[in-house]
């Protein structure tokens, strides 16, 4: 046996936007484990809910993340409404599905991006984030954010788009769409993107299914499970088929998150010609009471909130659990095996979001 | 497997202006309705409080008998919660940015 090395990975690496940080144990250039260690960014926002009544802490929600930030908000707000048997407008729920697909564009474009320019294609970088940037003026001038939304509410959302704004939109979702074929093309079939993706990392569907992988990740290894298939919001008035790919590897991962995009593009054209018309929002009266799991299909996975309520203002008890934390457990398990080179690409196919997962 | 897949791109690139803008020549424009800063139009408001009750960051602070309203802009997170909740609308979501400070 040749002598053993151990590498630290993280937490500040040039591929990481967060802090995370792996022991990588070597033999020479291959990896042999992984010892991953969480906790650089807890920031306490599950104890909030003592503070924050249950109203206000859809604001709170909605920064757990800064990229899935409205489905945050929104998960914790179908929580809520359901324990409190609030019954939200048609539209509402129609403005909350254009909303979470813009989310999910905004955020698996920023993870090309990001993955381009792990493997060095930086120009490829550039122009996913070029594209993203147009859908993040559509946020803007919808919602009034960037990032942070802020248009989800308990009982509907907090503004409405109207059907002049949903046409143009959707020109402009078309043209987006066009120069995405352009550069998904080059995600698909180059050569050298290729070289760096195709069978690093491989996750079988009995490990993924065993590890409790979720999301792109597990529908990568050929696993048909998508949390939007439950029929929240208006998915239940949309047609759609969760992606899912075979072979388990970062290449794979890859594609079903472009076939992604494409079909968020589907989603909020079908939204677009179904919304109807009416309120946005009901009043909300009393304090909610009782337990309820909200799960909702993040770009990144499933999202669990666990609430439980008292009958007063402040909830007695909120709990995340993110997708990004219950990939950790497969990503370990493929690490060993690779080469030291291919680590940051592998560990980015995981998507990861530390902030959300340490809260 | 294919390689020049990026050519097309490359090409539309070469001919077609910069996909950014030369800032601070070229000011970004912001939409009607992003969210900015917060501005209250003092001779209107009537010190009632709501903002500051509403306010998820505490970043307002009224008091009635001394007619005051103050706001910590550093703490403001531009919610809206206490534009939705002003009762005389004296206050309002200005679509520019605060201006950048050297000091707090
Ligand atoms: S809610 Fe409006 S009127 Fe009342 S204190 Fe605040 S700014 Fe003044
Ligand atoms: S916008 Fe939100 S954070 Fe800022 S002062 Fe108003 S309520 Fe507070």
């Amino acid at each position: 046996m040749s002598n053993r090395t151990v590498v630290p990975f993280g937490p500040q690496h040039p591929v990481l936007p967060e802090p995370i940080h792996l022991d990588l144990v070597l033999e020479d250039e291959l990896v042999v484990e992984a010892i991953p260690s969480i906790g650089f960014i807890h920031r306490g926002l599950e104890k909030l809910v003592e503070k924050k009544d249950f109203i206000e802490f859809v604001y709170v929600a909605e920064r757990i993340c800064g990229i899935c930030s409205f489905i945050h908000g929104q998960t914790y707000c179908q929580g809520i409404e359901e324990l409190m048997k609030i019954q939200v407008p048609d539209r509402a729920l129609f403005l909350r599905t254009i909303w979470g697909e813009m989310s999910r564009i905004h955020s698996h474009t920023l993870w090309l991006g990001l993955m381009a320019d792990a493997f060095g294609f930086e120009s490829l970088f550039m122009h996913s984030w070029r594209i993203r940037e147009r859908l993040l003026d559509i946020i803007e001038e919808t919602t009034g954010g960037r990032v942070i939304f802020g248009s989800c509410k308990i009982g509907g959302v907090r503004r409405d788009i109207n059907s002049e704004v949903l046409q143009r939109i959707q020109g402009e979702l078309n043209q987006m769409e066009k120069e995405m074929k352009e550069i998904a093309n080059v995600f698909i079939k180059d050569k050298s993107v290729k070289n760096r993706l195709v069978g690093i990392g491989v996750l079988s569907r009995s490990e993924a299914l065993m590890l409790g992988a979720v999301g792109p990740m597990l529908r990568a290894s050929g696993v048909s499970q998508d949390m939007r298939k439950l029929g929240y919001a208006a998915y239940k008035n949309v047609e759609f088929e969760p992606i899912t790919s075979e072979d388990g590897d970062s290449y794979a991962r890859c594609v079903v998150r472009i076939k992604e995009v494409f079909q968020s593009f589907d989603i909020i054209r079908q939204c677009i010609q179904k919304i109807p018309a009416g309120p946005v929002d009901i009043k909300v009266t009393g304090n909610p009471s009782g337990e309820f799991f909200s799960r909702t299909e993040q770009p990144r996975g499933e999202v669990v909130y666990y609430l439980k309520a008292n009958g007063t203002k402040n909830l007695e008890r909120m709990r995340v659990r993110t997708p990004t934390f219950s990939n950790i457990p497969s990503i370990v398990k493929v690490i060993p095996g690779s080469q030291l080179a291919d680590i940051p690409v592998l560990l980015l196919t995981i998507d990861p979001c530390i902030s959300c997962t340490e809260r | 497997m294919s390689i020049f897949t990026f050519w097309k791109t490359i090409l539309k690139s070469l001919i077609s202006k910069p996909a950014t803008l030369m800032y601070p020549f070229i000011p970004r424009k912001f939409y009607p309705n992003t969210r900015g800063s917060i501005k209250n139009k003092i001779e209107a408001c009537i010190y009632c409080g709501l903002c500051q009750r509403k306010c998820p960051t505490t970043a307002i602070v009224v008091s009635k008998p001394d007619k005051k309203w103050q706001i910590d802009i550093m703490r403001c997170v531009t919610c809206n919660a206490c534009v939705d909740v002003c009762p005389t609308k004296c206050l309002s979501m200005e679509n520019q940015y605060s201006t950048p400070v050297a000091k707090e």
